[in-house]
This record gives structure tokens, C-alpha cells and sequence, in this order.
């Protein structure tokens, strides 16, 4: 009997392994965790069943940034997969490095057409070179939004979810009046709180518009409406609507909104999966677009997530194996399976008239998703609103980040950290320059 | 003092080879390369480098943030060393007096040794957790006054906490080690004289210490500088505002995190610098007081 077993599983393992033998294999290394980790797998398991020519082989890391360095470490030894899921804080060095097949001349190259046109403007400016051409394929895509307890809001009498920064304090002298402890639960976010603030108001974050005309910029957040609106953030929280909301002080945001102690917070779209599985029975919310200050007309805001980058050094047929995986991942279906079984928007327009047609974003949970779209869609992308190209983003955002702890610690001024933020950024984006010299954005 | 000679033998030299090779390949290679990207800007994703002298150091060197972050590694390192050190030997000291149960003390004790740091970081999340921890309790009888997402010196504590608790087991293992190593007849003869166990742990037992005492002060206190990342990354993050942003965390973050590679490695030739006077430090000053046996 178990000699048997053995010789019919050791032929079932000739026979598999012949048949992978067969197909041309890639790599593909993707930031995602958990539950959209799990998705992304699937991505690669629908791709691998769909045909029978090629094999993604799809690992996951431990986060985006994980992913980025886990893949210069296997670069720099030659040991790197052929796409990469990079996340938009590391785009200025993968365009510098030239490190990259870009792909939209991959896709010519293995006459593979895409309709480039079909993409949103907000999601192509961010990951298109001067010429407009795709540099890295466009793949999990959000922006932020605010979501909101309608039932706190009812009680305290609003009605409309608030468009203005100057709505919404009304609201949240509302809120505190009905007896709401908290009304914002927050936590300091670069994206949010500055960059995609930045996008709405038309105001720029730094010169050259925003890194994309040359690496000689200097940041600009310290001088601008950004300013008085962190420092509004700062008067609320001592007035006591806003209360700061995160890992270290117990409670992350989300959590607070979900269990009904604070009445608002800000996030990207792709919580919205995420607030849906994990909110009780009969909570009732929903999100807008994130509030512009009055005397600004609202512009569109920026994509953030992820986009697919394909690496360097590897050989025509991975190219072809990628180019077909990435063919796959544009087409509607699977935009539509990824779309339904994330927090995240469609990039296409295609695909989002597909889902509208179908009344996807009618019923719940999907309901109001596409609030996002709007928010991305609101205006044409000028040259304040394509996006942000900094090099030594990370270290920029993690600077804003303490400075803006310090002040709400009460440590020093808003106007002081911002001020030394900005200065200590500015030597980042000067170390950057020095280490690229000579070279520019594609 | 007595010098020792050797004469050259090839299999001293065979038998020596593959420890030689392992040092060379995980430490000096590894140091060269660092201390080559210190007087450079390299790329993350390779592709050259340009030459800028003693550029990196000299930012580094002027940053006030980097210096806070030297302040508070010091801190950090002989806070946990001390209080580590100090409850190794005490909980040593019980074990060797036999007290009840202490069979079963030993083995326990050994344990959050075996366990990983970053592991330590999330248990002690749970207990240092302001709304749902242990130290909760400290917010009913006074709200508000423990939150170390924004008091910087409560989250320095909770990394020296966690810090000194995984430390304890080394200590305390070389701790007994020695006690048991103290002869019998030493205790009896001055137990015979009339010295109670306070007066014999202080004139009899801690000055027979010394050497491991010695020794467990450098090991701690260069494993305090160089092995706390995984707690600081799972517990406090380097936040809040840098108040914990302790030397390898800042390297990790800048280099890593950063792509500051450049910026990294000369951060990484200063520490190592740092470790190594604090070691020569303790063998040209401390020593003089160890009384090796």
C-alpha cells in the first residue's frame, strides 16, 4: 500500500514538475499585507489558471517599505524579481536610479496595446514621465477621504456632510454641544494632513512645481495655507474636539471611529473595506471628500498607493511573462475582481463606467466608494496637482511627522516645527540633488 | 606581568582559519564597506557614488537631533545596564540561598532570554498599553497622567523597562554561576564568625563578583547600544517625537527606511567608535578595581 502511494505521488510530482517546466516563470514582489496581500495572491493565482505559457511566482513582504528594501538589498546582489510593487514615497529614486524597464515601452516592445488614454489623468501624471509616457504601471489606487458617524451627526443636527474646513469646526462645536466627547479622532498624516491638503487647495507643497521641473527644489508646506490649517488642527485639539488618536496612545483612529467614540476621521478610500468588515451591527457612516478652506476653489486630489515597476537586468522572456501578467491585471474583469475585493478605485475609466453600468456603486458595501473618483476626477491636473516628485520623500515625511508630534506636544509652536521641518528637508532634498548630480526626471 | 610566547604553528593556523574567516566576513568587510559609503553618496539602487570627504560625518556631527539621539542611547544603555544587573543579582542571590521553589526560579528565569526582542516589544505594548495595559490603572486613579504616545520620558521608560526585563536572564545566569562558584568553606568560616547573609553578600560574596561584574557591565552595556532595535521598532517607533529615537534605530531609519545610505554608515562608524571608547574606557579605569582571583 505505501509503496503504492509513493510511486503514484512521485509520478504526480514528475508529472507537475514537467508541466511547470515548462512555463516561463517571473517574480513578483509585493508590499500588501493581510487581507489585500491575500488578494494580490490572488491576482497571481487567476493569471497562473487563466494560461498556461507563463507563471507568476508572487511573494509578499512585510509592508511597502520592506518590499522596496528587500528589493535594493536582492538588486545590488542581482538577485531581484522582475516587478516590483513600490509605493509613491520611493518613485523619485526608482526614476533617478534608471533602474527600470519602462512600461509602456515594454508593452510596445511585446506589442501589447493598452489603451494609455483609458487611465485617469490624476493616476497617469503620477506615474508618467515628462512626456507622458508610463513609467510604472498603475495598479492599487486611492486617495483620502473623511468618514463620518451619521448618527452622531443627526443628533447634533447637521445635515450635510461638511465641504469647508469652516463647516466642519461648526460641526464640531455641533457635536461637542450634543455631548460627543470626541469629535476627530486624529493622528498626524503627511499624505492627508499635507500633501493631498496641498492638491485640493492648489497650493504647492514645494518649488519647482512640486520636484517635477528639476532636483534644485525647495519645500514650500511651512509657507502656505497648510500652515494655519495644522495650526487650526493644534487649536481644536486644545479646545478639546480633536484628540490624538494612535498606536502609542492606545487606540488607533479607525478603531475610535468604529466603536463610536469619535465622530470623524480622515483616511485613505481603501479603509473603506476595511471599516465595512470590522464595524458593528448598525453603525451608520459615510465618507466625503476631504473639506477645502473657504476663499480656495477645490481642485482634484492625487492618487496614493502603489504602482508596478519592472526592474532591470532580467531576461526577454521574464519581460514577456510580466508584460503578459500586466496585460492581464489591466483588463475590466480583473480590475473589477480586485476593485470589489479591496477598499481600492478603479484606475481606468473603462473600467469605472464598467462598474457604474452595473449599479456597483449603488448597494452596499460598495456604496459611496466612488466618492474617491470624484475627489480625483474634480478638476484637470495642473502643474500643482499632478503629483509630488521628491527625492528623500520617506525621510521629508518622517521629518513633518516628529515636527508636527513636537508641536502638538506642546513643545514648540506649529509655525517653529513646521519651519524646521521644511529647513530639514531641504537638506535631504540638497543630499539628493548631490547624490544624482547631473541627472533628471525622466 | 607575565608574557606569554607562541610559536607560529600551521595547525593553530588551520584550527583558527574558518573563526578568522567568519569575522572577516561578517565584521571586518562589512565595517570596510560602511566606512567607504561614509566618505561617499551612494545610490540605493547602486549605479555610482561621488567622493564627498568628511561631508556625511559633518552633518551628522552638527545635527542637535543626532546628539539627542546619542542623549537618550546613554540613557537608555546604563539605565537598563543598572537595572537590569541590579535584579539579576538580586533574584541570583535568592536562587543561591536555596530559598523555596528556587529549582523552579532558575529554569523560569532563564527564559525571556530565549525570547526575541521584537517579541518583548509586543507583550510589553499590551502592559505599557495606556487605555488597556497594566499600567492603566495609573490613569483611574489620576486620568491622563500615563500616556507615552505623548510624554517622551514615559515612553523612554517603557523601553528601558522592556530593555532591562529581557537582559535580566544573561546577567542572571553568570550571575549564580559565580555565586556557586565561591567557595563553600568562605561562607561557612564567616557565617561561623558571626556575619549575617546582608553582611556577607556585601563584604564577602559582591567583592568576589567583581570580574563578572566587570564583565556583565561591557556585555550589557555594548548589547544596550547595538541589540535594542527590535524593541524600540515594535514598542515606541523611534516616537514620540524622536524621544526615543535611539542611535541603531536612527541608522535603521535613515538607512533603510531613508535610503540615506550614505548618512547611515557614517552614523555607524560614530557609534561603533562610541562602543568601542566606552569599552576601552571601563578596561583602562574599571578594571583597575576587578580583583581576578
Amino acid at each position: 500500500m505505501m509503496n503504492k502511494l509513493a510511486t503514484a505521488a512521485c509520478a504526480l510530482m514528475a508529472l507537475t514538475g514537467a508541466a511547470h517546466a515548462d512555463k516561463i516563470k517571473f517574480e513578483y514582489w509585493y508590499g500588501l499585507t493581510g487581507d489585500l496581500g491575500n488578494v494580490v495572491l490572488e491576482t497571481c493565482n487567476r493569471f497562473n489558471a487563466s494560461q498556461d505559457q507563463y507563471e507568476a511566482v508572487c511573494v509578499g513582504h512585510d509592508g511597502y517599505e520592506k518590499a522596496v528594501q528587500n528589493t535594493i538589498a536582492a538588486f545590488r546582489a542581482g538577485k531581484h524579481p522582475v516587478l516590483l510593487q513600490s509605493f509613491d514615497a520611493g518613485t523619485a529614486d526608482l526614476m533617478l536610479s534608471g533602474q527600470f524597464y519602462p512600461v509602456h515601452q515594454m508593452m510596445k516592445d511585446f506589442d501589447i496595446t493598452i489603451d494609455w488614454a483609458n487611465y485617469f489623468p490624476g493616476i497617469a501624471n503620477y506615474y508618467s514621465s515628462s512626456t507622458g509616457d508610463f513609467i510604472s504601471m498603475p495598479f492599487n489606487s486611492s486617495t483620502p477621504v473623511f468618514y463620518y458617524n451619521k448618527a452622531h451627526f443627526a443628533k447634533a443636527g447637521i445635515t450635510d456632510a461638511p465641504q469647508t474646513w469652516e463647516q466642519m469646526e461648526a460641526a464640531f462645536k455641533a457635536l461637542k454641544a450634543s455631548g460627543q466627547e470626541c469629535s476627530w479622532a486624529y493622528s498626524p498624516d503627511s499624505w492627508i494632513d499635507m500633501e493631498q491638503f496641498s492638491m485640493a487647495h492648489n497650493i504647492p507643497v514645494a518649488s519647482n512645481n512640486n520636484g517635477y521641473d528639476g532636483l534644485d527644489t525647495e519645500l514650500l508646506f511651512n509657507t502656505t495655507q497648510h500652515l494655519k490649517h495644522m495650526e487650526n488642527i493644534q487649536k481644536w485639539m486644545d479646545d478639546g474636539y480633536v484628540q490624538l488618536r494612535t498606536q502609542a496612545s492606545g487606540k488607533i483612529a479607525r478603531d475610535s471611529f468604529v466603536e463610536g467614540e469619535c465622530s470623524v476621521f480622515f483616511s485613505s478610500i481603501a479603509d473603506h473595506n476595511t471599516v465595512h468588515k470590522v464595524a458593528p451591527e448598525g453603525l451608520e457612516w459615510d465618507v466625503s471628500m476631504i473639506p477645502v478652506y473657504e476663499g480656495f476653489e477645490r481642485h482634484n486630489t492625487v492618487v496614493g498607493g502603489a504602482s508596478l515597476w519592472v526592474l532591470a537586468g532580467k531576461s526577454d522572456d521574464e519581460y514577456k511573462a510580466a508584460a503578459a501578467y500586466l496585460a492581464f491585471l489591466a483588463t475590466p474583469e480583473s480590475e473589477e475582481f480586485f476593485v470589489s475585493n479591496t477598499g481600492y478605485i478603479p484606475v481606468t475609466k473603462g473600467g469605472y463606467q464598467a462598474l457604474l453600468d452595473k449599479g456597483f456603486y449603488e448597494a452596499e458595501p460598495y456604496k459611496n466608494r466612488d466618492i474617491a473618483l470624484k475627489s480625483l476626477t474634480f478638476t484637470e491636473p495642473g502643474p500643482l496637482t499632478r503629483g509630488i516628485r521628491l527625492g528623500g520623500f520617506i525621510q521629508i515625511r518622517a521629518e513633518w511627522k516628529a515636527e508636527v508630534e513636537a508641536a502638538l506636544a506642546g513643545q514648540k509652536t506649529m509655525k517653529e516645527a513646521l519651519d524646521t521641518a521644511a529647513a530639514r528637508g531641504n537638506e535631504q532634498l540638497s543630499r539628493f540633488a548631490q547624490t544624482y548630480a547631473g541627472k533628471s526626471f525622466p | 606581568m607575565r608574557r606569554a610566547h607562541f610559536k607560529f604553528s600551521w595547525i593553530a593556523a588551520v584550527l583558527l582559519a574558518p573563526q578568522l574567516l567568519i569575522i572577516f566576513v561578517f565584521f571586518y568587510w562589512p565595517s570596510a564597506q560602511a566606512m567607504y559609503w561614509a566618505f561617499t553618496l551612494e545610490q540605493p539602487w547602486g549605479g555610482g557614488n561621488t567622493w564627498v570627504g568628511f561631508d556625511n560625518f559633518r552633518k551628522v556631527l552638527t545635527d542637535p537631533y543626532y546628539w539627542a539621539s546619542v542623549k537618550v542611547s546613554m540613557i537608555y544603555a546604563f539605565a537598563t545596564t543598572a537595572l537590569s544587573m541590579a535584579m539579576a543579582l538580586t533574584l541570583a542571590m535568592f536562587v543561591d540561598r536555596q530559598l523555596a521553589g528556587y529549582r523552579a526560579y532558575r529554569v523560569t528565569m532563564i527564559l525571556p532570554y530565549a525570547v526575541a526582542a521584537p517579541a518583548v516589544g509586543l507583550a510589553f505594548r499590551f502592559v505599557f498599553n495606556p487605555q488597556a495595559g497594566v499600567f492603566s490603572f495609573l490613569n483611574t486613579l489620576s486620568p491622563g497622567i500615563w500616556d507615552p504616545g505623548q510624554s517622551g520620558w514615559q515612553a523612554v521608560l517603557t523601553i528601558i523597562l522592556a530593555g532591562a526585563w529581557k537582559h535580566v536572564a544573561y546577567s542572571f545566569i553568570f550571575f549564580l554561576a559565580a555565586l556557586q562558584s565561591i567557595p563553600r568553606s568562605l561562607t561557612e568560616a564567616s557565617a561561623m564568625d558571626g556575619a549575617r547573609p546582608l553582611r556577607r553578600m556585601v563584604d564577602l560574596q559582591l567583592p568576589l563578583l567583581t570580574p563578572t561584574l566587570f564583565f556583565l557591565v561591557i556585555i550589557n552595556l555594548t548589547d544596550s547600544f547595538t541589540d535594542s532595535f527590535g524593541i524600540v521598532d515594535t514598542l515606541t517607533g523611534g516616537g514620540p517625537f524622536r524621544a526615543t529615537d535611539l542611535m541603531v534605530y536612527k541608522i535603521y531609519a535613515d538607512g533603510f527606511r531613508g535610503f540615506d545610505y550614505s548618512g547611515a554608515a557614517a552614523q555607524s562608524i560614530v557609534l561603533m567608535a562610541l562602543v568601542m571608547a566606552l569599552t576601552f574606557v571601563q578596561f583602562r579605569y574599571v578594571e583597575r578595581r576587578v580583583h581576578y582571583s
